[in-house]
């Protein structure tokens, strides 16, 4: 009896084999619904502080050094990968990447810092007010790209470097309308 | 240091000790599931063990709540030398959403000496086993620090006056 039933489990258990996935190893391919540790593009950022305050853990934290420098720390020490941060984003800076594999020895190492160009103006610390349009106008704006410079001749871009071309480009800019 | 001290000492296997200090159970699932034939973390010589004395490594998920404090400290004192300890999860990383809530200590970094962080909520099994495997050297560590900088306009400032100085037509209406 006791033979049998250890033959029993014997062939129950040859039946699937080795089931054990090698980890470290051999990678199974990551779930594509996964949310990992957020990615942040500090190309796209505008600094609008919309993550840090959606962020349920508070872990991503702003800090302005002066008038034009915004530093903007995410700590992933305490991020719960909930994905808030990516949703709120008006710019969608930030995405959820599929990285998990974080494990660390310092807590340093899973911080992203950000530092942010910010403009405002010198005298009075607010954004450009520069347009002549009026309250119902500007709803159809995009928030944050309303403050502008010089009549929104000038789109408000980032390049690595400065280039003549997005120059041109932004002379004849018109702000885009919804008719 | 530390690497080279665990792969002395813990060449052959780990006893490891896991502590709930206020976890919501999502992330002593997830250790549960390391254990299980699919990833199988005994490969690695890991064996989950009922007492502290027994053990070489803690494993703690959760925020250290203030009941549990005092526990948990008495918990790593009964461990002998050298240990290690694994904080699994947000919550035991840094706290988690409640890392300031009054309740909590907010993280176990704040009790005890930390060794490993496994961040996550809960941290998927791979990202565990992928800790562990750190911790014995198997595999090298992935994550950095990232410093992004924006760098300020396009416009450069002379020929952002020129700019300037073409458009704006009302010096000229004035004159
Ligand atoms: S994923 Fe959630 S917890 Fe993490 S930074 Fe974004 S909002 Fe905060
Ligand atoms: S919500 Fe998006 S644009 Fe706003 S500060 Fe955060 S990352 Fe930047
Ligand atoms: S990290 Fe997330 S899953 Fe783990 S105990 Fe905290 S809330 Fe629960």
């Amino acid at each position: 009896m006791w033979l049998t039933s250890k033959i029993k489990q014997l062939l129950m258990v040859m039946k699937p084999g080795v089931v054990t996935l090698d980890y470290p190893n051999e990678r199974p391919p990551v779930p594509a619904n996964l949310r990992g540790q957020p990615v942040f593009d500090h190309q796209k950022c505008i600094g609008c502080g919309g993550c840090s305050d959606h962020c349920p853990s508070r872990c991503i934290l702003v800090r302005d050094v002066c008038q034009e420098l915004r530093v903007m720390l995410y700590d992933g020490s305490r991020c719960t990968y909930c994905g808030r941060c990516a949703d709120i984003c008006p710019e969608q800076a930030i995405t959820m990447s599929n990285s998990f594999e974080i494990a660390c020895d310092d807590k340093d190492d899973i911080t992203t810092r950000m530092e942010l160009f910010m403009m405002s103006c010198q005298r009075c610390g607010r954004c450009y007010e520069m347009e002549k349009t009026n309250a119902i106008d500007r709803i159809n704006l995009k928030g944050f790209r309303y403050d502008n410079l010089e009549q929104r001749a000038l789109i408000r871009k980032t390049s690595e470097t400065f280039s003549t071309e997005l120059l041109k480009e932004s002379d004849n800019y018109q702000r885009p309308s919804k008719k | 240091m530390l690497k080279n001290l665990c792969k002395r000492m813990f060449k052959k296997s780990i006893w490891v000790y896991h502590c709930n200090t206020g976890a919501c159970n999502g992330c002593d699932i997830e250790i549960l599931n390391i254990l299980t034939p699919f990833y199988d973390v005994e490969r690695f010589g890991i064996k989950l063990v009922a007492s502290p004395r027994h053990a070489d490594a803690m494993l703690i998920s959760g925020a250290v709540t203030r009941p549990t404090l005092p526990l948990v400290k008495r918990a790593y004192e009964a461990i002998p030398n050298p240990k290690l300890v694994f904080a699994i999860g947000s919550c035991a990383t840094g706290g988690g959403a409640w890392f300031d809530t009054y309740n909590v200590t907010g993280g176990v970094d704040k009790v005890l000496g930390v060794n490993y962080y496994i961040p996550g909520c809960p941290p998927r099994p791979e990202a565990i086993l992928y800790g562990v495997a750190l911790a014995l050297g198997l595999v090298d560590k992935q994550a950095a620090p990232v410093e992004l900088k924006q760098m300020e306009f396009p416009i450069d400032m002379y020929e952002r006056n020129e700019a300037w100085e073409k458009r704006n037509v009302i010096y000229e209406l004035l004159k």
